[in-house]
């Protein structure tokens, strides 16, 4: 599904993954974990297409394809999502329409007509009931005023509308209270198939208690230091990420 | 010859073709001495500072059309709220095209200018109204010298006009460059309501520059809703002058949405004689190249417990220029006004330009004022989270620009308005996506 090779991406000169080395296949859960100032969330910005990052060698696949020199929203259309740590808000747009827009533009890259009015409105009740997501908020502006836990879920009502191949999700436990991490999570493992592959991106172990990873992978100063099994994260919750580095 | 001189000396070769006893006359005859006295208003004038007539100004304007030329509806049809019922005032180069207007009616009238000007029926009310709200500065005057016809609307006490009127001037470029002064005279009387949707259109290459002066009196009660739309080509400037005087409880509204010109004007005026009256103010502007459009507001507290509202939307791309100059003047005996004014703009090039400037005088100690403008970029980090959900940038682009505009596109009450607005913004922005926001 993915494969990441000897990825080395920069931002205003500044080296922050440095030879980084991925594979993850379809079906699988991976779990990427690391102290602060890592580069987790850089490697989800530079998967999904950010262009403040200039990848400076090393290249990206996603399905045998070449990703790294489309736009986000090429990358989009050929399946990758990512669940943001911090989801803009943006006022005035509300996320029934933001919705509309976003599928049917995708639909549109894929040579597809526009989703049915009714198509979308059925998929849109499935989906939100999935994330036990109520009908009223899908009619307020996009992550206005949302609680954390709100936006959170929102991100995940995203990821069950467009289907994605792949899906990251940056720190999606931030943030969230116990209740909102169950429904996320249960949200996630529903969407979880033989066909696509998630990677969570985690600070804590608290969120692999419910989204159980096949494999899990410490991001220390812009590479990948070591990778195990979900056990590796139980041991880090236990000794934090000093030992790693003292191996290192 | 300069156009000033031009209009001075051209003013007898008018009078052949206007009744010269009536009042009205003598309105006239004082207002191209007050024309002569002003002139054109140059960068020197204050209110005038960013915005320079001077280019406009150089054209050999004809000041009457020569020709009659003929517009097939069908052709035009696109510049009309078509789906809309609506009654149609239409002129061509100045001149009534009764062929594409429909103003059959019964309870109120929707009439000609030139008709409520010289008959008798008519006399009543352009004595009580006519020049009585607008403001003269010289090109007001110069409007009102040379005022022969426009729109004419008159709702007597309680009557609800039963469809929106369009009051549309083509301009054909029947000379090569052409000036057009229409005169609208909207009397409202208590109780009563309409509502008019306005729109100038060059349909060629040829200069067309407008001054207009539209003067609408809002009674006891009344409900007057105005919207302005200027998506005209860059040949064709205009100078819109509004005034509006508001009595008890009467709510009025002008809408503008500037798309389009090559200089465009909004000298805006609300006097405010009453109490528990509400104006509202609304813009959108959306430019590029190198358009220019200028809002010139003034809002009048001049009793206690009313409320104005302001909210102008500017989004300017390339080379093109946007001023907001919004003045509320809150006397003293106006306590507990509640008066809000907002400029929020968003700049899409390097070379665009925005002039924003509040002014507020506030002679009253209990009131609630307020202003906020703002110059700013689009939001990139809201782009890249809409490219991360398949949205293309340029309808990224486009769906932040309408959510930026949104809250004014809120209150336009005609949903077929609306979407004929939301389709001029799309064109504008080159997306076919129509977002239903």
């Amino acid at each position: 599904m993915l494969e990441i090779k000897n990825l080395h991406a920069s931002i205003d000169d500044k080296e922050i993954l440095k030879g980084l080395n991925l594979s993850v296949k379809a079906g699988e859960v991976h779990a990427i974990m690391g102290p602060n100032g890592a580069g987790k969330s850089t490697l989800a910005s530079v998967v999904s297409g950010k262009e403040d990052y200039e990848v400076t060698e090393g290249n990206i696949e996603l399905e045998g394809e070449d990703i790294g020199e489309l736009g986000a929203d090429e990358r989009a259309h050929k399946g990758v999502f990512l669940s943001f740590q911090y989801p803009v808000e943006i006022p005035g747009v509300s996320v029934t329409n933001f919705m509309k827009t976003a599928i049917n533009e995708t639909r549109k890259a894929r040579g597809l007509e526009d989703m049915p009015a009714r198509d979308m409105l059925k998929m849109i009740k499935e989906k939100s009931e999935l994330l036990e997501i109520d009908s009223k908020f899908l009619s307020r502006s996009l992550n206005e005023g949302f609680s954390g836990g709100e936006k959170k879920r929102n991100e995940i009502f995203q990821m069950a509308m467009l289907e994605p191949k792949l899906a990251i999700l940056d720190e999606t436990d931030s943030g969230l209270d116990i209740d909102a991490l169950r429904i996320v999570a249960s949200g996630v493992n529903k969407l979880k198939s033989k066909d696509n592959a998630v990677i969570v991106i985690t600070h804590y172990q608290r969120l692999l208690d419910y989204i159980v990873p096949d494999f899990v992978h410490v991001l220390h100063d812009g590479k990948i230091v070591k990778s195990g099994t979900k056990e590796l994260a139980l041991e880090l919750e236990e000794k934090g990420y000093d030992w790693i580095k003292a191996e290192l | 010859m300069e156009l000033k001189e031009k209009l001075v000396s051209s003013f007898l070769a008018f009078e052949s073709t206007v009744d010269t006893k009536s009042t009205v006359h003598d309105i006239r005859t004082k207002a191209i001495k007050d024309f002569e006295a002003f002139g054109f208003p140059t960068k020197k004038v204050e209110a005038w500072k960013y915005t320079s007539l001077k280019n406009v100004l150089k054209n050999d304007f004809a000041l009457f059309s020569k020709n009659e030329v003929a517009i097939e509806y069908k052709d035009v049809k696109k510049y009309f709220v078509h789906d809309l019922d609506t009654y149609k005032i239409v002129f061509i180069d100045g001149v009534y095209s009764s062929h594409l207007s429909s103003t059959t009616h019964d309870k109120f009238d929707v009439c000609l200018m030139s008709s409520a000007l010289t008959q008798n029926r008519f006399k009543a009310v352009i004595d009580v109204y006519f020049n009585k709200v607008a403001k003269q500065d010289g090109l007001v005057s110069l409007n009102t010298a040379y005022s022969k016809e426009g729109a004419y609307v008159y709702l007597p006490k309680n009557v609800a006009a039963d469809k929106p009127i369009e009051v549309v001037h083509f301009s054909t470029g029947s000379e090569t460059a052409m000036l057009l002064q229409p005169r609208n005279l909207i009397v409202v009387e208590d109780n009563s309501e309409v509502t008019i949707i306005e729109r100038h259109q060059s349909l060629s290459k040829n200069k067309t520059f407008t001054n207009s002066v539209t003067e609408i009196y809002a009674g006891k009660n009344a409900h007057v809703d105005y919207y302005k739309i200027q998506n005209d080509t860059t040949n064709a400037s205009l100078i819109d002058n509004t005034f509006t005087e508001q009595h008890d409880h009467s709510v009025a509204s002008v809408h503008t949405f500037a798309f389009g010109g090559e200089i465009t004007r909004n000298n805006l005026n609300f006097t405010q004689k009453g109490q528990g009256i509400d104006s509202i103010l609304n813009g959108v502007t959306i430019l590029e190249g190198k358009t220019h459009v200028d809002h010139n507001t003034l809002v009048e507290h001049t009793e206690p417990n009313c409320e104005s509202h302001q909210d102008y939307k500017g989004i300017f791309d390339e080379k093109s220029v946007g001023v907001f100059n919004g003045k509320i003047i809150v006397d003293q005996i106006a306590q507990k006004t509640n008066a809000f004014q907002s400029n929020n703009n968003v700049l899409l090039s390097d070379k665009a330009t925005v002039n924003s400037k509040p002014q507020l005088e506030i002679f009253a100690d209990d009131v609630k004022c307020s202003h906020g403008c703002t110059i700013g970029q689009l939001d990139e980090s809201a782009l890249f989270y809409l490219k991360t959900r398949g949205i293309p940038e340029k309808e990224g682009k486009a769906l932040l620009m309408y959510a930026f505009a949104n809250n004014v596109l809120d209150s336009v009450k005609i949903p077929q308005l609306k979407n004929r607005i939301n389709a001029l913004i799309a064109e504008k922005l080159g997306v076919s996506i129509g977002f239903d926001l």
